[in-house]
């Protein structure tokens, strides 16, 4: 789905992260872990096209390099925030991708809005303002948004971050569900241990100091069975805070 | 601290509170003894909280001016009863500043839980080394620093004016591209909502104009010329430019701060991914749109202005209005009125220019929105005088 080779990236001098190469299969549940300030989310925005790479190659199948403006959106995106445009109601928000894409009636889209809806949980929601909802119902919103055009491929960053243990859970649910159902095929940055365990399929794992990708291939398995001490650090939730034993 | 400490403290008198505050009062015990020549201990004792965070930092100050000759201070804790986060975090500032004088500091003895404190402040850490100061810039490099900031401004507002150009073409060739929602919203919102404002600030400008000059003109039995003054300075000048720094504050400034919002909230962002190109879509409507009212607004703020001059030279210099608008009809021609509306255009365009490229160029929060708010405001209000004084010079020179 998804072939990175030999990407380098970073924000002016500060390169963040050097010659990294994996593929994404499609289908997968795609996860990219690593502590603060590693890199994930500048990774997740060269993925979609928001940033241009410092050198390598992307590749997104039946995409090309990626691409955004000026044409129908290609894959979904769901940011940290939900950045859902907050001077248009929920139903706006989901319809407004369609409504200039396609030639859809009015009815029609607001059909597809309401399903979208439905499928994220936030039934009836439409006429709501982003404002009005909690953080939890403004990233399912934000995911009904990103599926309006039916994607397969959907990238989602920070998805379980600043919500409460059920509507995370609830989240995650949504992504399994989705990934099931839909076959869509997931990337995803997140640094919540439980949500990693409960819907990664692969991951990667990358590293500040030594800017590269230091781990790769399932959760579970990594948790398990790798002895590089930083990897083992982050499965382990060691910590650098001072203890009192 | 326990339940009843807390329940303590409001007993408290206030002339006590008072004394703790300005660390006149001090109920721990500090107290100094020589080791030798060349170290010391330093022994606390007593409860040492927050309240008495003043007394102790004096406590500090007063022993780090005298250290020379010292090479090692030990600060025993033995007798501390209990000790707070805030005055332990004196005490590891204590002994930083102590490694910088070159005298070693360690903290000993404690019970376990002001152990606990310690070690959660780093008080067990081995000192590393004192962060270098950072070097203090000369006037020279400061200005030398602003002057390149100014033209790397100015050089991302020509990038930004060029990307526009571009955008513009896309939206001639796809006209469908255009969100004219927000052309409407922005002629409401900048246009007919601005009106009353315009109005009535061009009204008083016009007003105190005449008042001003009519002093004047009557010494010379010049005034009926009030007529000529108002109408040629509103048309040509002060509509233009009051409407233009009315338009500034009112929404140049919304504009910065929306563009800016979306982008720190990541929705310029969302809006890419969905297909959308940000120029096209958020920046060229704003501008259109203002363009749009721009002339209606300049008329408006010609008409009241002279209607504030008439009523003055009605009033004081006894000009019946028949008089003042012959006067004004062979005063003002028509170029006036065109080349201040076209002034009122090109202002309202660099407004919309200066301010979305602002609000776009946003980053870091609530504080980069506010600083980019107020950066854009202040380059419009220079641009468009810098604008204005360009006008002068070559409507002068074609004799317009």
């Amino acid at each position: 789905m998804i072939s990175v080779r030999n990407l380098s990236m970073g924000h002016g001098k500060t390169t963040l992260l050097r010659d990294a190469s994996f593929d994404v299969e499609r289908g997968d549940i795609f996860v990219v872990l690593g502590g603060s300030g590693c890199g994930k989310s500048t990774l997740l925005r060269h993925l979609i096209g928001l940033e241009t790479p410092l050198a390598g190659e992307i590749r997104i199948a039946g995409v090309g390099a990626p691409r955004l403006e000026g044409a129908a959106p290609r894959y979904g995106v769901m940011f940290q925030s939900g950045a859902l445009f907050s001077s248009m109601t929920v139903g706006e928000n989901v319809a407004f991708a369609l409504q200039e894409w396609t030639h859809l009636p009015v009815d029609a889209v607001g059909a597809i809005v309401r399903a979208k809806l439905t499928l994220v949980g936030l039934e009836g929601a439409e006429s709501k303002l982003p404002a009005e909802l909690s953080g939890g119902m403004r990233k399912r919103a934000a995911i009904a948004r990103a599926m309006a055009f039916e994607p397969n491929l959907i990238f989602l960053d920070e998805p379980s971050a600043g919500l409460d243990p059920v509507s995370a859970v609830e989240l995650d649910e949504l992504i399994l569900a989705l990934n099931r159902n839909l076959g869509l095929t997931v990337v995803m940055v997140t640094h919540e241990l439980e949500s990693i365990f409960k819907v990664g399929k692969h991951c990667i794992m990358l590293d500040r100091e030594s800017r590269s990708i230091i781990a790769r291939g399932n959760p579970e398995q990594l948790r398990r069975e790798s002895d590089d001490p930083r990897v083992r650090r982050f499965f382990n939730r060691e910590t650098s805070v001072p203890q009192w034993q | 601290m326990t339940d009843g400490e807390i329940l303590d403290r409001p007993s408290m008198v206030f002339d006590e509170r008072l004394s703790l505050v300005v660390g006149m009062l001090q109920r721990f015990t500090w107290q100094q003894t020589a080791i030798d020549d060349t170290s010391a201990r330093i022994e606390l004792g007593g409860s040492i909280t927050i309240d008495d965070a003043a007394a102790l930092w004096k406590r500090i100050s007063e022993t780090l001016v005298h250290v020379e000759g010292l090479r090692k201070i030990e600060v025993a804790l033995g007798r501390v009863q209990m000790i707070d986060g805030a005055c332990m975090a004196l005490l590891v500032q204590f002994r930083t500043d102590l490694r910088a004088r070159s005298v070693v500091c360690e903290f000993s003895g404690g019970s376990e839980e002001v152990g606990r404190i310690v070690h959660l402040y780093g008080g067990r850490k081995k000192v590393g080394r004192t962060r270098a100061k950072r070097r203090p810039r000369s006037a020279i490099e400061q200005v030398g620093t602003a002057t390149l900031a100014v033209f790397g401004e100015a050089k991302q507002i020509l990038d930004f004016m060029g990307r526009l150009v571009a955008s513009t073409w896309h939206v001639l060739r796809h006209p469908k591209s255009l969100n004219l929602r927000d052309v409407g919203l922005t002629m409401e919102r900048a246009g007919a909502d601005a009106a009353p404002i315009v109005l009535l600030i061009n009204f008083l400008i016009g007003f105190v104009m005449a008042y001003q000059s009519a002093a004047q003109l009557k010494q010379f039995g010049a005034s009926i010329y009030v007529a000529d003054l108002v109408g040629v300075s509103m048309t040509r000048e002060l509509g233009p430019l009051m409407m233009a720094i009315i338009i500034c504050g009112r929404t140049g400034a919304a504009f910065a701060a929306e563009l800016g919002t979306m982008k720190v909230s990541e929705e310029v962002d969302a809006l890419r991914t969905l297909g959308f190109l940000p120029l096209p879509f958020l920046v060229i409507p704003r501008m259109l749109g203002l363009i749009l009212v721009a002339p209606i607004l300049v008329l408006m703020a010609d008409a009241v202005g002279i209607l504030g001059g008439a009523l003055v030279a009605s009033l004081t210099l006894d000009i019946t209005t028949t008089s003042f608008l012959i006067q004004l009809q062979s005063a003002v021609k028509a170029s006036d009125i065109v080349s201040g509306m076209i002034k009122g255009v090109v202002f309202c365009a660099a407004i919309a220019l200066i301010s979305c490229q602002q609000g776009l160029a946003t980053s870091g929060g609530a504080e980069g929105v506010g600083r980019r708010t107020t950066s854009a405001v202040v380059s419009i209000l220079f641009t468009l005088i810098l604008l204005d004084a360009l006008f002068t010079v070559f409507l002068g020179l074609f004799g317009i």
